[in-house]
Order: C-alpha cells, then sequence, then structure tokens
C-alpha cells in the first residue's frame, strides 16, 4: 500500500485494494439560478448558496474479489457514493482509483478502458432497461462500442452464453423489456453487466424492486456470478439480512458519512458504534416475542444543515461535549473495525 | 421482418384503431383525399396549369345540377375558365405538399434544439427556451406576412410567385419550431432521469449517440401527436397566407388562393368557387385533426377511456 493511503488502514485485508475512495464528499446546490442565490439580509443583499451534502469526507477501499456491501437508511447517500465511484457524478472533493490509477478526473475518452472493466446493475428493473431496444440490441450495444471488429458469430455465442448464466433463454432475446417479469428483468440487466466481462460490479439496491421469492433467486445469483467470474462488487443496500447473507465486509453510513466499517459477522456479532447498534436491533427475529428495539430519539437531520461535531450526536444517548464539537475519524478498533465514535475511541461504551 | 409485422398486429394501436369508429372514418377519408390529390394528373377532367386547356368563354359556369350547368364541369369554373374540380384536386396536393414540408422543416430544428436544450441544460438550455418564447410571442402569421411581403417587395412577384411554395414551407416551418421544441425538452428531461440512460453511460456512449439512438426513440410518441395537429396547422397557414394573397400565386393556385379568388364574387352569385374548395380544406383540417386527437388519446396510458 502506499504512503498516501496512511490515513486509515483497512481492517486485516491485504493488498493493493481494487478500488479506493479517499477523503470523497459530494454535494447538490439546491440554489442554481443568481438570482435564487441573491438575497437581502440587513438591509443589503447577500448571495448565499445553500447545498446538500450527499457524501462527507468517506474513506473506503473495496478489495479484489471482495462483496463490500454499503447500508444505511434512505437518503444517506449510499447510492451518491456508488454513482460518484462509476464516474456517473463527478466529486465535489476527493479521489476515486481505479487499480491505484485516479479516475475521477478522467476525460471521457481516458476513461473508456476502465468503463471496460466496471460496471453497474441499477435498483428499477422496469427503469434500467430502454423500452425500445430488444434485449439482443441492449446486449450487444456495450460490445460492439468497446470491441467494434467483433464478428457477429462471437457476438451471438457471447450473448447465448452471457443469457444462460443469467438463466434466462437465449431463444427471448428478440423480445422487448416490456415482455419480461422484474426478475427476468433485472436478470437482463445483470446480463448486460456482464457482457463486458467487467471485474469490479456496483449494484445499487439491485433486488429491492423485487418481489420477495425473486429476490433470494437474483441474489443467489450474484453470488453465483461472483465464484464464477471472480468479481468484485460494491453493494449497495438497506436490506441487513441480504448484507449477512451476501456482504464479505459491511459499510454503515449515517447522513453521508461511515459509521463503521466491519468484516460481516464481525459487524453482525458484535456492532460498536451507537448507530450499528440500533440498526442491528431493528431487524425482527423470530425468537423474540417483545422486540428489543434500540429506539432512537428524533429524525435524521437534513443534510442541508449538517450537526456539527459527531453528525450522530443530536440522537445518540452517549453523547457528550466532544461529540458536539469534535467530528470523529474512523478509527481502528480491534483486529478488523474502524469506528467512527468518540464513545468507542474512549472506551465509554463499555 | 416478419416478426414487427406480427408485433404490430397484435398492437394495442391497431386494436384501438380498429374499434374506432371516427377514427377509421377519419383515416379513410385522409387516404382518400391523400390519394386523389396526388393522383391528380391521373384523375382530374383538366390541367389547370395547362392554359391551352382553359377556354375564357367557359368562365364562371355554375355545378353542373344548377341550369346553365355544362356537364364537362361537374363543379362549375372560375372566373378564368379553370375547371374547379380539377383546381380543387391540384391546390390540396400543393396544401398537403406545403403542410407536411413544413412540419419536417419545424420538427427537424425543433427536436434537434428540444434534445439539446433537455439533454445538456444549463446555459444552452435556458438560451434555447428563451429563444423558442421570443418566437411564440410574434404569431406565426405576423411573421410570415412581414417576411412574405418583404420578400415579395424587395424580389419582385415574378421571382416571388416562382418560388412561393419554397419560402412558404421555410416560414411555416421556422415559425413554429418552439412547439417541438418544447415538447421534445419536456419529454427528454423525463427520460434523462431514468436508469437506462445510467446503464448507457457506464458503457460510455458518447452524448450524442445517448441522445440520438437511446433518449429520441423514448420521446416520439409525442412527436408523432404534435406532427398530425401541426399538419393541420401548416395547412391552415398556408390557406390563411394564401387568402391574404401572400402564398401560392393564381396560375398555381393552393386551396387558399383558390377560396380567395372567388371570395370576390360570391355575392354576385359564383358561390360555389369559393364554397367548394373551402369545404374540402375544412374537411381535410378536420380529420388530421380528429386523428391527430385520437393518436393523442390512444398514446397516452394515462388518459384510458372505454
Amino acid at each position: 500500500m502506499s504512503a498516501a493511503t496512511g490515513r486509515m488502514q483497512v481492517g486485516g485485508t491485504t493488498g493493493d485494494p481494487l478500488i479506493k475512495v479517499e477523503r470523497l464528499s459530494k454535494s447538490f446546490p439546491l440554489t442554481s439560478g443568481l438570482l435564487e442565490q441573491l438575497r437581502f439580509e440587513q438591509g443589503r443583499l447577500v448571495r448565499k448558496r445553500e447545498q446538500i451534502q450527499a457524501i462527507n469526507d468517506v474513506d473506503l477501499n473495496v478489495q479484489r474479489g471482495e462483496a463490500l456491501c454499503v447500508v444505511g437508511e434512505s437518503g444517506c447517500g449510499k447510492s451518491t457514493l456508488a454513482r460518484v465511484v462509476m464516474g456517473l457524478l463527478p466529486p465535489s472533493t476527493g479521489h476515486v482509483y481505479f487499480e491505484n490509477r485516479r479516475i475521477d478526473q478522467l476525460s471521457a475518452e481516458k476513461l473508456l478502458p476502465f468503463r471496460r472493466r466496471m460496471q453497474m446493475i441499477f435498483q428499477n428493473p422496469y427503469a434500467s432497461l430502454n423500452p425500445r431496444m430488444t434485449v439482443k440490441q441492449t446486449l450487444e450495444e456495450p460490445v460492439r462500442f468497446h470491441h467494434p471488429g467483433i464478428s457477429p458469430a462471437e457476438l451471438s455465442d457471447k450473448i447465448i452464453e452471457v443469457m444462460r448464466s443469467v438463466g434466462v433463454d437465449p431463444g427471448w432475446n428478440e423480445r422487448f423489456p416490456h415482455e419480461f417479469s422484474g426478475g427476468q428483468r433485472q436478470r437482463i440487466s445483470i446480463a448486460r453487466a456482464l457482457m463486458m466481462d467487467p471485474e469490479f460490479i456496483v449494484a445499487d439496491e439491485p433486488i429491492s424492486a423485487l418481489d420477495v421469492s425473486i429476490q433470494a433467486q437474483v441474489l443467489n445469483l450474484l453470488m453465483e456470478t461472483q465464484a464464477q467470474r471472480s468479481l468484485t462488487y460494491l453493494f449497495i443496500t438497506h436490506d441487513l439480512s441480504v448484507v449477512e447473507h451476501f456482504g464479505t465486509r459491511v459499510a454503515v453510513m449515517y447522513l453521508g458519512a461511515l459509521c463503521e466499517l466491519a468484516k460481516t459477522r464481525t459487524l453482525f456479532q458484535q456492532p460498536r458504534h451507537p448507530y450499528t447498534q440500533a440498526l442491528l436491533s431493528a431487524i425482527p427475529k423470530l425468537s423474540q416475542n417483545r422486540p428489543s428495539h434500540k429506539q432512537l430519539l428524533g429524525e435524521v437531520p437534513t443534510p442541508i444543515n449538517l450537526p456539527g461535531g459527531c453528525f450522530f450526536h443530536p440522537r445518540c444517548i452517549h453523547a457528550n461535549e466532544r461529540c458536539r464539537q469534535e467530528r470523529p475519524i474512523l478509527n481502528a478498533t480491534g483486529a478488523e473495525t474502524l469506528v467512527a465514535c468518540h464513545a468507542v475511541a474512549e472506551g465509554r461504551l463499555g | 421482418m416478419s416478426r414487427y409485422r406480427t408485433l404490430f398486429r397484435q398492437s394495442a394501436l391497431l386494436y384501438r384503431f380498429r374499434r374506432d369508429k371516427v377514427a377509421i372514418a377519419s383515416f379513410s377519408i385522409l387516404l382518400l383525399l391523400l390519394i386523389i390529390s396526388f393522383a391528380a394528373p391521373f384523375i382530374a377532367p383538366f390541367n389547370p396549369y395547362d392554359p391551352t386547356q382553359i377556354d375564357i368563354m367557359d368562365s364562371n359556369l355554375p355545378p353542373v345540377w344548377q341550369t346553365d350547368g355544362d356537364a364537362r364541369f361537374t363543379l362549375g369554373t372560375d372566373t378564368q375558365g379553370r375547371d374547379i374540380w380539377s383546381t380543387m384536386l391540384y391546390g390540396t396536393r400543393i396544401s398537403i405538399t406545403i403542410g407536411l414540408f413544413a412540419v419536417l422543416l419545424q420538427s427537424l430544428l425543433g427536436i434537434a434544439m428540444g434534445l439539446a436544450a433537455g439533454y445538456y441544460g444549463g446555459r444552452l438550455d435556458s438560451f434555447l427556451m428563451r429563444l423558442a418564447d421570443i418566437q411564440l410571442s410574434f404569431s406565426t402569421l405576423m411573421v410570415a406576412i412581414v417576411v412574405l411581403a418583404v420578400f415579395q417587395a424587395a424580389f419582385g412577384s415574378e421571382l416571388y410567385n416562382e418560388l412561393a411554395i419554397f419560402m412558404l414551407i421555410l416560414v411555416i416551418g421556422i415559425a413554429e419550431w418552439p412547439q417541438y421544441a418544447r415538447t421534445v425538452r419536456a419529454s427528454v428531461l423525463a427520460e434523462k432521469k431514468k436508469e437506462y440512460v445510467d446503464a448507457v453511460r457506464v458503457i460510455g456512449l458518447s452524448r450524442r449517440r445517448i441522445m440520438f439512438r437511446h433518449i429520441l426513440p423514448n420521446t416520439l410518441s409525442p412527436i408523432l401527436v404534435i406532427s398530425t395537429v401541426q399538419v393541420a396547422n401548416a395547412i391552415m397557414s398556408e390557406a390563411a397566407l394564401s387568402f391574404l394573397g401572400l402564398g401560392m400565386p393564381v396560375n398555381q393556385p393552393s386551396l387558399g388562393s383558390l377560396i380567395n379568388s372567388g371570395f370576390q364574387y360570391i355575392l354576385s352569385g359564383s358561390w360555389w368557387i369559393t364554397t367548394f374548395p373551402a369545404l374540402l380544406l375544412i374537411l381535410l383540417v378536420l380529420v388530421i385533426n380528429l386523428l391527430g386527437d385520437w393518436l393523442r388519446d390512444v398514446l397516452n396510458p394515462k388518459l384510458y377511456k372505454e
């Protein structure tokens, strides 16, 4: 690992990361036009810009071959993180590296060799396929674009192979997306991502729009393809049971910042951060008659006016003066866990 | 190809068309008008463009069922002795041609601007849309009258008569592009947010390819709907301009110029010169509008009605 990564050590894993995200922040302007920004305050005309802080200073490594799950509630910036990593959104500050090469500032042309190696699976299978293109056209497009010289026979062999591997009958390749069910469409989406033989796949809540019975099938398909094609996943989800089943490591996000990053089993057995503890206690269990929810106080603050200090302090029962003043950074506690919490660092949590 | 044919046979469009009597009737009438106007040289008993076939002695003959009617001229003749029926057929051909090409021009301009405005957004969007607002604040007729009158005054009516059809297409085409630009922009804004666009951006396709290959095909249904209405509008604009004497010249009349040429004689009893072309114009515009309305209902799933 190069010296530049000294700010954070990833628990337990060794070797160069495939994807490295460094001090990444992303904000979206709320006031776009100049007229909206101008305001009268105390008799003077002031220019005021408001923005939503979607991601705040996130450091994250994705190791080759793992499935890193990012969890958090709605609006905590998980999807934005996925989009910035894929280059769909430019970061406000910070860098994204692919195999130690910075990719977030590359031009569209220079990014192409990396585009071949990373793909994305989207949340809504009803919107992620172009309704006017047949399955075959959808699957052909990326290959034709990146390998213009490919022969028709090779291409159709590839389509048949990929369609088989995701469990869709290759004979259906002349059909349009509206002729398929949600689960089948998601399989086709996965097939499109696999057509380029990528190494890295970002899956943005790929199963949350599906029926429960289909969720398991698609999840198993994702795990099988990971094993067959030695893929690396960045898996965005809000479903903790999926994480337990799927993830190698888990990153918990709250208001655009990482709270905790740990191996899946460690996190589920021994959550350290107060937010993670509350989150995990919300998983319903069959063995319990009376669930022991750790109820959090209040609401998630708006990402427009972020609380000072630790983002979680207004809702944290362990918060003290230091938490209100100073933003905690991710610290290694224990062998394989990184936690951003003063209380954990000070040992106040017991 | 056969697959697309079966898809069309099973399509909701065809199914709804078969069940809608108004649509069937409008479509049949429109088809009939198109056929007889474009086959005018073969159908029409006279060629109104050929001076040798026109005899001034035949002028102002009433339709055949009136006492002074002549069996050769079913709908009578105009003041120059031209057969009204033949002239109407030729005039319809001119009107439809102008309507179609003006709409083609409008749609090319409007789609390009609307796509660019919607997809690139930002300053380009503001600029193009303000341009559209300015354009829309002048009425089409006013712009057309100014341009055509200036052209006529500057280059003489000789040249104008030769170029009238192109001038009309240009003027009507350019004056109405904002209709398309606004519609296309609105659909592009909606389509752009969908995930399939992100999916092709992840592949790395160029913006132009995404715009034309992925977004444009998905904005086609509103384009189709306004196109029908715009053809009717363009035909109306052309008729209005011709009626005002700024359209097609007398020796190459469109429906509008025919109405105009007979208008002076309507009070002296020659009602047929104006009435028959006017009825045909109304019928043509009506069926196109009815078809457009039907198409809008069918293509808009929010407006399902039984």
